[in-house]
């Protein structure tokens, strides 16, 4: 099996450059989890429904 | 395992150089977002179509978690693929065989998005389409890309089956069940799969054979698979009528899927008939970008069917 023909057009990607991807990617992250929590508690709402303003107090 | 250590040896060439250089919009494509629209397409139409009723919010998450769940199918089949990936023309400017993202970071990312997208929907929706949708991705991963694409000619045969599963997985997050009408939509893809990836699959014939993937026109020769894709648009063209005899879909819907289905025929008989030259080609290539429209309008006309239904009472 020979190696695969790859071109590594980020081999030579400025440090700099790597770390604004990596902080952008970071970011990214940071959204998708705070969506993640954002789409459980809203359906933790809609499982509740109404009896979500019924509770005693 | 051979097919292991051909992923493996990638791997040991590339991930050294390349560590945290990919964008968000490597890993985005990743996903394999062309494949993921018709995920949502066709998942949605299930959902659209099953009995029962869904809140807006958990009918949006179940949506999400489908498409993450797709994409998550995608980047694994990227990261096991990366070897042949790099040497096909149609492929070479995928992330992986570019360099912009690792095999290892592909393989988490997949794995990642896999989990959280099967825990979702099971935990948010129900257990039933959770479950499907951990077949689907499980399926396309471990079943059609790992063990049959590089051993079978019938490979996209048999792993058409995952590319079938989301208006099932749709339909299951809204009913909780299957029934005969989610798999009739489910045997709609999985009959029409064969002749969309064989008529790629003929003019594409020499990047497969450079590979070494035995797609059909690779194994048994062109011949054999214009036959092969005759035969499968024959059967295709009476099932892609069926929902109109269901409560999926009615008379206009009928009239659509006859005239798409004969024009299907044409086109597959276009594709046995001519055999040489660049006319060959060019007829494979026809039937491949009309049966994207075709699986498009067929599911595009039983969400008109139901949408008709709910707005005016049809």
């Amino acid at each position: 099996m020979t190696e695969p023909e790859t071109k590594l057009p980020h081999a030579d990607v400025s440090d700099a450059e790597r770390k604004r991807r990596q902080k952008t990617r970071s970011i990214a992250i940071g959204v998708g989890l705070a969506l993640l929590a954002l789409l459980f508690y809203l359906a933790t709402i809609v499982h509740m429904g109404g009896n979500v303003f019924k509770r005693p107090i | 395992m051979a097919d292991t250590s051909m992923n493996a040896a990638y791997d040991g060439s590339t991930a050294a150089a390349l560590t945290t250089g990919g964008t968000v919009r490597d890993f985005y494509q990743l996903l394999k977002p062309r494949v993921m629209s018709l995920v949502i397409f066709t998942a949605f139409v299930g959902m659209i179509s099953a009995p029962g009723q869904l809140h807006p919010v958990l009918a949006t998450i179940a949506l999400l978690a489908i498409a993450v769940g797709a994409g998550a199918a995608g980047a694994l089949n990227m990261w096991y693929e990366a070897d042949i990936d790099s040497r096909m023309a149609r492929t070479a400017a995928r992330p992986i065989p570019r360099g912009s993202v690792t095999p290892d970071e592909a393989l988490a990312f997949g794995s990642v998005l896999a989990v959280l997208s099967v825990l979702t929907l099971s935990l948010l929706v129900n257990y039933t389409a959770g479950a499907l949708l951990a077949v689907t991705i499980g399926f396309y991963v471990f079943v059609y890309t790992m063990w049959l694409k590089r051993r079978t000619p019938q490979n996209i045969v048999i792993g058409g089956a995952a590319g079938a599963f989301p208006p099932v997985v749709g339909w299951a997050a809204v009913s909780g069940s299957i029934s005969l009408e989610s798999v009739l939509l489910f045997l709609l893809i999985f009959v029409w799969t064969p002749p969309h990836f064989w008529a790629l699959a003929l003019y594409r014939c020499r990047d497969y054979e450079r590979v070494g993937i035995p797609m059909m026109p690779v194994v048994a020769g062109p011949d054999a698979t214009r036959r092969q894709i005759l035969w499968y648009s024959l059967l295709m063209a009476p099932l892609g009528v069926a929902p109109a005899f269901t409560a999926l879909a009615g008379p206009v819907y009928l009239v659509g899927a006859s005239v798409l289905g004969i024009w299907f025929i044409v086109r597959a008989v276009a594709v046995y008939r001519i055999r040489e030259g660049r006319a060959a080609d060019h007829a494979a290539q026809q039937l491949f970008r009309f049966s994207i429209f075709y699986l498009f309008a067929l599911f595009a006309g039983i969400l008109g069917e139901q949408v008709a239904r709910m707005g005016f009472g049809l």
